[in-house]
């Protein structure tokens, strides 16, 4: 059995049904994250693991432990939230050794655990201050440090890093990764950023509605998106998506995926830029975004609608190019995933070659 | 221009406190003159102060046995009415719902009621019970009739602690005791001392009940000044000194306290 297992997991508030039935297995040391547009039910579901909400479906094993109804106090879970909730009125000490001083451990091992958790987490000189007299940053830092002391059987983690500067954020990323490889503590962690759930997840639950739509390693939603939605998703920028009834041209491309009906979708690096004239597609250059590193193109191709449509290019050279600009745009070969009109995959043509 | 007007809310503050203090001054003289000098017109200003009126009050009735009603009944409704509107604020202002406002409203509106509405009813109610005249009787009816205010206090100064600091506590293994003992209390001493100091002095001040529900055995302070208004006419001095005897107590609690009484009345309104 799983370390931790979510059976037919239920939420209802009043009539609404925000979270309908979720089974996930998470193993011993893995790190998960679940990841979704707002309102998708991920804070939600993590709260109903904490305790912190009501479960009123389905079950919640822990470590071969039935912990559906047993309140927070009692499951042995520690969360970081999104605004830290530090105790405002205690110490840095204070706060990182509130739950070993509430299960009345010995206060000399306290003091070394939270000495060694503050070392790691570089907080040693801020033991005696308030939270009040930190940078954002540092209470982060202080909220995981109240996580880790504990040795909790799972770490979870609301949104950690939304409070943060972009810079800080990514800082504080590459800590968390780092903590997790050195502790290999059962970690799920929510957030509505796919860059964080494609860097820190062992594996990533998509979520939509209250529903899982897939799971699985980052690398793996990416090249195998289960449904039209996954693969909007997990990917920056998003995937071209084009309707062959909008643009029948796209299916003769390489022949590939000649008689498809309904949506074929493409990663913006696979689409390439050729000079007018050249290339399977022609169109019109709507905006460049040069990013450094990166060039987005967004190119407007005629079709059967009015508007024409969106196709969208990542190259890793610069461009001479501007908007109005005529070009070619060709599309690598095996580079297609396939959905029908519910958006479902209903292939990749062909198997994705070596 | 600026600086007229700060005179003129200088000496307008100054009326307005002497307007309200006033009373409270001549109480305190007359009750260091004798009865000839207390009802003297025009009024003595200067006079030798004595204790005549005090020690006759001392005669005449066991001022010890009424304070320790007065201290008896006040204290234990403050913590009685304590314990039972602390759990009510906690639900309230983290587990709203939709008819919280509403309850809280309800609560309010029993204050609105002239306590004499009620006098029947609950006098009938102390008579069946056995409880006229008892300490329990006036225990139940202080904490009653301040719950509502209580539960008012407490619910505005702790709805202004974030909720997350209480789900973290929680997640640290704290109980609902523990929540309240090391996360509630502390980041809500203010309102809750402001509370229970609210809730003692209206116990201690309360007449209207302690006139009708308990007289002699039970009598609060409250009786003891009401004694000295008889039909036979009044007797200002006496009347003065009783009552200063009676509020001495509690003007020095609240004297102290001034601080926390203030913060707690306008938690929230400054914040």
């Amino acid at each position: 059995m799983s370390y931790l297992q979510l059976q037919g997991v239920e939420k209802t508030f009043g009539a609404v049904r925000v979270i309908k039935g979720v089974d996930l297995q998470i193993e011993k040391g893995e790190f998960v994250v679940f990841v979704g547009p707002s309102g998708c039910g991920k804070s939600t579901l993590l709260r109903m693991i904490a305790g912190l909400t009501e479960i009123d479906g389905g079950s919640l094993m822990l470590d071969g432990r039935d912990i559906t109804k047993l309140p927070s106090s009692k499951r042995d879970l520690a969360m970081v939230f999104q605004s830290y909730a530090l105790y405002p009125h205690m110490s840095v000490f204070d706060n990182m050794s509130f739950a070993l001083r509430l299960a009345n451990v010995d206060k000399v091992v306290i003091k070394q655990k939270v000495g060694r958790a503050a070392e790691i987490l570089n907080l040693t000189q801020y033991l005696d201050r308030t939270p009040k007299e930190l940078s954002g940053g540092q209470r982060q830092r202080v909220a995981i440090g109240r996580a880790i002391v504990r040795a909790p059987k799972v770490f979870l983690f609301d949104e950690p890093l939304s409070n943060l500067d972009a810079a800080l954020r990514g800082q504080t990323r590459v800590e968390i990764a780092k903590l997790h490889r050195d502790l290999g503590a059962t970690t799920i962690y929510v957030t509505h950023d796919q860059v964080e759930a494609m860097t820190l997840a062992d594996r990533v639950v998509v979520l939509r509605d209250g529903q899982i739509e897939q799971v699985g390693a980052p690398l793996d939603l990416y090249d195998n998106p289960a449904n039209q939605f996954v693969a909007q998703f997990i990917g920056m920028p998003q995937m071209n998506i084009i309707d062959t009834a909008a643009l029948p041209a796209v299916s003769t491309v390489a022949g590939e995926v000649s008689g498809h009906d309904g949506y074929i979708g493409v990663r913006p690096e696979n689409v390439v830029v050729r000079p007018a004239g050249e290339g399977r597609l022609s169109g019109r250059v709507d905006l460049v975004e040069s990013l450094g590193n990166n060039t987005l193109i967004h190119a407007n191709v005629a079709g059967s609608t009015a508007g024409g449509v969106q196709i969208v290019a990542a190259q890793s050279t610069r461009t001479q190019l501007h908007a109005g600009d005529a070009v070619g745009l060709d599309i690598l070969p095996s580079s297609f995933h396939l959905f029908d009109r519910q958006g479902r995959t209903v292939g990749r043509a062909p198997a994705q070659a070596a | 221009m600026k600086h007229l007007n700060l005179i003129v809310h200088t000496v307008a503050a100054w009326l307005a406190t002497l307007l309200i203090v006033f009373p409270l001054i001549w109480l305190v003289i007359t009750a260091f003159k004798t009865e000839q000098q207390a009802i003297a017109i025009p009024p003595e200003l200067f006079f030798t102060p004595t204790l005549e009126s005090f020690a006759e009050v001392n005669l005449r009735s066991d001022y010890l046995h009424f304070a320790r009603n007065s201290v008896i009944t006040s204290v234990v409704s403050t913590i009685l009415g304590l314990a039972i509107a602390a759990p009510a604020a906690y639900s309230m202002a983290f587990f709203r719902t939709k008819k919280t406002r509403d309850i809280l409203m309800w609560m309010l509106s029993t204050k609105m009621m002239p306590a004499v509405g009620a006098l029947v009813p609950i006098y009938v109610l102390a008579q069946t019970a056995g409880l006229l005249d008892s300490l329990t009787a006036l225990i139940v009816v202080f904490t009653l009739s301040n719950l509502p205010i209580m539960v008012w206090m407490l619910y505005s100064g702790f709805k202004d602690i974030p909720g997350d600091i209480l789900e973290a506590a929680r997640m640290d293994g704290a109980t609902l005791f523990g929540e309240f003992k090391h996360v509630i209390r502390p980041l809500a001493m203010g309102t809750l001392s402001s509370t229970a100091l609210l809730c003692l002095v209206l116990s201690w001040n309360e007449a209207f009940w302690s006139l009708n529900l308990g007289s002699s055995k039970a009598g609060t302070l409250a009786t003891l000044i009401a004694s000295y208004s008889s039909p036979e006419g009044l007797f200002w001095a006496k009347l003065s000194a009783a009552s200063l005897m009676a509020i001495a107590p509690i003007v020095i609690v609240g004297w102290f306290s001034q601080k926390q009484l203030v913060q707690g009345l306008t938690f929230g309104a400054v914040k």
